[in-house]
């Protein structure tokens, strides 16, 4: 990670130059780039961006979404996860055929989904549910997290997902909304998980967290695996590479077993 | 010159000196941004709610999102007891405080939602408006809200013929001489614009022009104030 990393405000100029491209959140002045977020300023190359630190989940296309059914209407259903505005899944968006009179039996009000943003229009929010790993939740527990500290549960290319999933035998879905979906055979496991994320959650300030968070583990009695060992469904939002990155690996270590 | 009647201000400060700042940000949970800003006996807090869709629908702007920003005093804000809810004054308040905002808040990206600001003055002791401002871009930025620059504010007043920053509740209330003046500014950051300029008393231009470039290094100060607030914010580990 980047070291030259500090907390801006609205208005505060990160860098002087004109080589240097405004990213997200920020905007240029004359020769600087401005920060037009509170957050951790980040220069990467070329690139100038600030991360947000606090406040609500702003969608982003390609983000991983669990959200709520809120309405059902003639040709969809309207999904609610946390963002200003709901979103729209299409019949079309969904895995299978459904009658458009028989909504209600696929998805019903209520229902939790988990869902990808696929366009952000003037209109609003479209997700779809048609890749692996997308549907609709039916067991395991659904969490709450600040949604700027989502990067750290899933940390570098998905290594602490994987690492959570290792130590307790649950898989995890994390949500870009902030929302964390547990299931796992036992309750005790699901305990588990969430105890980790809530450790990660506290101390997602803090360097070297993964370090920390295989001590915590331990702590908890359960013993950290390094290589993948059970099966994974992958779904860490964000980047795509990361999933095959992830897939090529677990498919390398099967190799080796 | 004549001499000004107001030779020593009351609590001892220096004719350009603030009384002291306390900042919090991140003080209420559940809001997407909060924070509390407090100068010698008047403290503000302030709230942030949003971005979400604006109901009714008829209020709804297709091309950006909308600020409402609502300020009141809490009844027991004041030695005496204010009536609680909205009155005349604090209509007017808020609709000041919320131009003042909306000059540097960039809401485009937010159509048809709306975006709430709760100012609410637990304690006064004159320029409520200039920290529940302050409290409100603390607020603002904190809930991670696109702003091109911070906003300071402060009040500048004259009591006879003398200029003072950060006027308090005594010196609101001096009757001698010329009487008291008022006025409450706000200057953006960067830019160092004025977003908000109003006058209860009287001034002459000149004076007017020196008021301003008091306020302009009074806001520097207080700017710093919130910076500080905003940077330690993360080193706390009960943001949630």
């Amino acid at each position: 990670m980047a070291e030259e990393r500090k907390i801006v405000i609205p208005g505060e100029t990160i860098v002087s130059g004109n080589s240097f491209l405004p990213s997200d959140g920020t905007y240029r002045d004359k020769d600087d780039v401005v920060a037009m977020r509170y957050g951790l300023a980040s220069i990467d190359g070329q690139h100038v961006k600030v991360i947000s630190l606090s406040g609500k989940y702003f969608p982003r296309r390609g983000n991983t979404v669990i959200g709520t059914i809120v309405d059902i209407t003639m040709n969809g259903w309207l999904i609610d996860f946390g963002a200003p505005g709901k979103a729209f899944l299409s019949l079309n968006e969904v895995p299978r055929y459904i009658n458009k009179n028989e909504l209600r039996d696929f998805l019903d009000f209520g229902d939790s989904v988990v869902v990808k943003i696929w366009n952000i229009g003037a209109r609003g929010i479209d997700v779809s549910m048609k890749m692996r790993g997308f549907g609709r939740i039916e067991d395991g527990m659904l969490m709450n997290v600040n949604p700027n500290k989502v990067p750290r549960i899933i940390g570098k290319e998905g290594s602490m997902v994987r690492l959570i999933r290792n130590a307790t035998n649950c898989n995890l879905t994390v949500g870009q909304n902030g929302k964390v979906w547990v299931r796992g055979e036992s309750l005790d496991g699901e305990i588990n998980v969430k105890k980790i994320i809530e450790y990660i959650v506290k101390n997602s300030t803090i360097n070297g967290l993964t370090e920390k968070v295989e001590n915590f583990i331990k702590e908890l009695g359960l013993n950290v695996i390094k290589e993948n060992a059970p099966e994974v469904e992958e779904i860490e939002g964000e980047k795509i590479e990361d999933k095959e990155v992830n897939e090529i690996e677990e498919k390398n270590v099967e190799e080796n077993e | 010159m004549v001499e000004s009647l107001y030779k020593i201000r009351i609590d001892g400060r220096q004719f350009d000196e603030l009384r002291p700042i306390k900042t919090k940000v991140g003080i209420i949970p559940s809001a997407d941004g909060s924070a509390m800003f407090e100068t010698g006996g008047t403290r503000a807090i302030a709230a942030v709610r949003g971005p979400r869709t604006l109901h009714p629908q008829h209020m709804q702007d297709s091309k950006t999102g909308v600020l409402r920003v609502s300020y009141g005093m809490m009844p027991f804000s004041v030695w005496d007891r204010i009536r609680p809810g909205p009155s005349r004054r604090s209509e007017e308040i808020s609709k000041v405080c919320e131009w003042a905002l909306s000059s540097v808040l960039d809401l485009s990206a937010f159509p048809n939602s709306v975006v709430d600001v709760f100012i609410q003055i637990p304690q006064a002791d004159a320029g409520t408006r200039v920290a529940g401002l302050n409290a409100a871009a603390l607020a603002l930025a904190d809930a991670g809200l696109p702003m091109r620059e911070m906003i300071s504010a402060i009040a500048v007043g004259k009591c006879d013929k003398t200029l003072i920053v950060d006027v308090d509740k005594a010196e609101e209330d001096f009757h001698e001489g010329e009487g008291p003046t008022d006025i409450p500014v706000a200057i953006t950051s960067r830019t160092k614009n004025v977003s908000l300029l109003q006058l209860d008393g009287k001034i002459s231009v000149k004076e007017l022009a020196e008021v301003i470039e008091m306020a302009k290094l009074a806001c520097d100060k207080i700017l710093e104030a919130q910076m500080n607030a905003l940077k330690e914010r993360n080193g706390g580990t009960d943001d949630e």
